[in-house]
């Protein structure tokens, strides 16, 4: 299974469900006395699952298979088991895997999808252990098993006063057969899921004491930085490396590759004794590039193809209900084009990977979001068994959908292989913000025919973008409807009789990676401002107007009813105050913002954001509330700030300076408030906090205003 | 290679560097303390942020001969068991998300409140500007250097 040739929610959806339940599904009895020096290097214990580990000095290990890239699985994932196991949190070590097989097919973080894609699976993986050794106890003791609870890493026999710890118990309930059906707790006997538990990595990140991929140090390590071709896509002629081997530390320029998706980029690599030679080195390289035809690619000239193609006529979606004659016999037409850019993860750990080639195969160090993934390219590039790939996967210095591919370790490993060496290869932030992957941009395409009550009559969203799936993948058809570049337009809950949306496809030559929410962060600000702009029309309260095209019943009509109350919606604003609302329903759950600005000079300060999540069933609160407070800091910065431009073929922004985000001073209070119910539904926390952000803004901009925001990024400053 | 004498957290370094080589380069690869982080490159991010006699720099930009003989601090120095303050704070606040960021931003916050005991909001905004925290945590950040003003008074 790899990325680069299936879209995302395929990837997520197919590795993510099937990773736990195969292994239970398949592995019918407990596990036995495992070694497992070759992970951990600690004694021998007992796997009562692949995922538990108990020595018998009642030490007790979790594996989880979900990075820690700041969204909280180091403390949420481990819970899940935790809590069926009855044994706290502080009692557990804590083990990252590293994509070894025992740990299921897909190891990795995406999509929103670690908590609710391992909900039940590792709730039952817990429960199963549990009964495992509540079976071991009951049968030395010889009592009925229904006689004995466990609790706190003990079994008890509460009449005779006996108890025996896991580790005692641990030998005898591996040899036991793994129940197929565990009784799960009942959720109002949760002693950790559901309410706000402090994350056991937050110390460590407070001391300085975290070790992220950077800090990878290993003995007999040179330094590598490379130089990529500034022209996305040149082709190296020649190198003269007379200037930068003469540098002090440097030993080697070695020419190298970088694999992105569908892309091979040519690179020179300067290896040197330390990151600081390898850097002057760099610089004093004389290489000639190969730009041909590349150079002529230009934001300017890219947006118009993008202007032009919004006259196709597009693919139009399965969702179709669409008679045209239906918008044009309605009596107002409102139509509005939305403009949003390329932008770059930015994640402030550099991409950074430590690889060390050996006789007996590769070892490698690294932050990523897909260990199985990685581990399973580099084996398919090198022509390694993937258990001759040994991967260490320490805390990521952020992530957001970046570290979702492996161009850096591919081009570390090779490197390593090529000069004998274990190597640490680290990017400038010059080389993170201008090679991309990025976020693409969408172009968007409104029209409503609205009643002479206000209400629609016929509704069209047609997309024109360029397609991270075709940066992916060779085989991409450019005729298709793409899903996953018009991400929940059609999927919301409004009542729209004759919907029609649609795409069309604008091809680039850039490298596009699927960026925290993904297309839903662009086409929300489309779709929600447009929604905005019928409310105008109509002459209704933007929040009243949505809610009167909801059913009640639905999610969306319960979300924005929340948002309603905790912001004081009908509250009078004091002059010059602006208040807007969004939501945006998509595959990774479903969030909701009130933002209220105010005048200033010729722009707004953005003062408070109210957010409502939709969560169903919530794990751990005080991290989904991180996760929505970073969301909206991220989105501001996506809509104020950020916007990745291209001149004669090469990225014009490089550093901090020139692709600014959000700084403290510019913060607006946040209030999240978490939805939950008794359904059983579970959703994402990562992601749903950004979409309606950008909409949300640029509605209170409206009516603080009168203007209206159609092309992200905007400057507050000096609204236009 | 000259050789420097440096003075960080306490104890003395004698290294071999280029007087140039930044002193973030010094601390992470040839004294081995990896809490400080390389974010930017050029004083725009703030992960690097150490003390120099006190005062935060930012360690990236800051050529190695410029602090020799100087009282260097980086985050590893700032308490033994992470009881500082502003630790107890950042841990009581679940301030960080990936943490990246975080050294920089508890180096800053500690010069703050060392010149400025009970900063305002606004104080905050100015000491704290020049640390980016792409994950978002400033809400937080801002809460727990009033919790640590408070805990520091206590």
């Amino acid at each position: 299974m790899s990325t680069s040739s299936i879209d995302r929610r395929k990837f997520i959806q197919i590795t993510g469900i099937t990773g736990t339940g195969f292994l239970l599904g398949l592995q019918q009895r407990g596990y036995g006395k495992t070694a497992v020096a070759s992970f951990t290097n600690e004694a021998a214990g007992y796997n009562l699952s692949p995922y538990i580990l108990i020595e018998k000095s009642g030490g007790i290990t979790i594996f989880n298979t979900r990075p820690e890239i700041g969204q909280g699985t180091a403390q949420s994932i481990p819970a899940l088991i935790c809590e069926e196991l009855e044994v706290p949190l502080e009692q557990v070590t804590i083990k990252q895997s590293g994509g070894e097989k025992q740990f299921g097919a897909f190891q990795g973080v995406g999509g929103s999808y670690s908590v609710r894609g391992s909900y039940m699976e590792l709730r039952k993986v817990g429960a199963s252990a549990r009964e495992m050794l509540l079976t071991a106890a009951s049968q030395q003791w010889s009592v009925p098993v229904t006689e004995c609870r466990a609790e706190a890493g003990k079994v008890i026999h509460a009449s005779s006063g006996k108890s025996l710890t896991y580790g005692e118990l641990a030998e005898a309930a591996s040899k036991l057969q793994v129940p197929k059906k565990p009784v799960l707790k009942d959720p109002k006997d949760f002693k950790i899921l559901g309410k706000a538990a402090p994350r056991p990595d937050v110390p460590l990140k407070s001391s300085g004491k975290a070790v992220f991929g950077i800090d990878a140090d290993v003995p007999g390590m040179v330094y590598a930085s490379v130089e990529f071709c500034p022209v996305i896509g040149g082709k190296l002629i020649s190198v003269d490396d007379a200037k930068s081997k003469a540098v002090t530390g440097v030993s080697q320029v070695e020419k190298c590759e970088r694999i992105v998706g569908i892309y091979r980029h040519d690179g020179v690599a300067v290896i040197a004794d330390t990151y600081w030679a390898a850097l002057q080195g760099r610089k004093a390289l004389n290489i000639k590039w190969d730009k041909a035809d590349k150079e002529a690619f230009s934001s300017l000239a890219y947006n118009q193809k993008m202007r032009n193609l919004a006259k196709e006529e597009g693919k139009p979606d399965n969702k179709n209900t669409g008679d045209d004659t239906a918008l044009y016999a309605a009596p107002v037409l409102v139509e509005a084009f939305y403009e949003t850019p390329f932008v770059s993860h930015s994640p402030i750990e550099p991409m950074n990977c430590t690889a060390h080639w050996k006789d007996d195969g590769v070892e490698i160090w690294t932050s990523t979001q897909v260990p199985s993934e990685l581990v399973s390219e580099v084996s398919r590039e090198f022509g390694l068994p993937a258990e001759k790939v040994k991967l260490n996967v320490p805390y990521s210095g952020g992530a957001f959908g970046r570290r979702l591919i492996n161009d850096y370790v591919l081009t570390s490993v090779a490197l390593s292989k090529k000069i004998g060496k274990p190597v640490k290869q680290i990017w400038t932030r010059e080389d993170d913000t201008r090679l991309g992957p990025f976020r693409p941009p969408t172009f968007s395409l409104l029209k409503a025919g609205l009643g002479r009550n206000g209400m629609p009559m016929a509704f069209r969203h047609k997309v024109i973008s360029p397609s991270i799936e075709a940066s992916m993948d060779k085989r991409y058809d450019k005729g298709k409807m793409d899903k996953g570049m018009t991400e929940g337009i059609s999927d919301q809950d409004y009542l729209f009789p004759n919907m029609k949306n649609s795409y069309v496809f604008a091809d680039v030559d850039i490298p596009l990676l699927y960026w925290r929410a993904v297309t839903s962060t662009t086409l929300a600000f489309a779709h929600e401002c447009f929604i905005d702009e019928m409310a105008v029309k109509a002459g209704k309260d933007p929040l009243g107007y949505r809610l009167s095209l909801l059913k009640e019943n639905s999610s969306t009509y319960r979300l924005l009813q929340k948002l309603k109350e905790v912001s004081g919606w009908e509250k009078p604003l004091q002059k010059g105050k602006g208040r807007g609302v969004a939501q945006y329903k998509f595959f990774a759950g479903q969030c909701g913002h009130v933002v209220e600005v105010t005048r200033k000079g010729d722009g707004v300060t953005i003062d408070k954001v109210w957010s409502v999540i939709d969560m169903g069933t919530v794990v751990n609160p005080d991290t989904v509330k991180a996760q929505v407070e970073g969301a909206v800091v991220m989105a501001i910065t996506a809509a104020i700030k950020n916007g990745i431009t291209f001149d004669k073929g090469q990225t014009v922004q490089s550093n901090f300076n020139n692709n600014p985000i959000l700084r403290i001073s510019e913060m607006p209070d946040i209030e999240v408030h978490i939805l939950t119910d008794q359904t059983g539904q579970i959703f994402g926390a990562g992601e749903p906090g950004l979409p309606p952000l950008a909409p949300a803004l640029c509605n209170a901009v409206f009516a603080a205003t009168g203007k209206r925001i159609r092309k992200l990024p905007f400057d507050v400053n000096k609204i236009a | 290679m000259p050789t420097i004498q440096l003075k960080v957290n306490g104890q003395d370094h004698t290294v071999d560097a280029d007087p140039q080589m930044p002193l973030l380069w010094v601390l992470r690869d040839l004294i081995g303390l990896k809490g400080t982080k390389f974010g930017c490159g050029m004083a725009l991010c703030g992960a690097c942020t150490v003390h120099l006699e006190g005062n935060p720099i930012r360690s990236c930009s800051f050529p190695v001969s410029a602090a020799a003989g100087k009282k260097i601090t980086t985050i590893e120095g700032i308490s033994a068991n992470t009881d500082h303050a502003v630790q107890k704070a950042w841990i009581e606040l679940q301030v960080p998300q990936c943490g990246y960021c975080q050294s920089g931003q508890i180096m800053s916050a500690v010069a703050l409140l060392k010149s400025n005991p009970k900063p305002t909001d606004e104080d905050i905004d100015t000491a704290m500007n020049g640390n980016l925290c792409r994950c978002g945590t400033y809400q937080r950040i801002k809460q727990a250097i009033h919790r640590a003003s408070e805990i520091m008074q206590s």
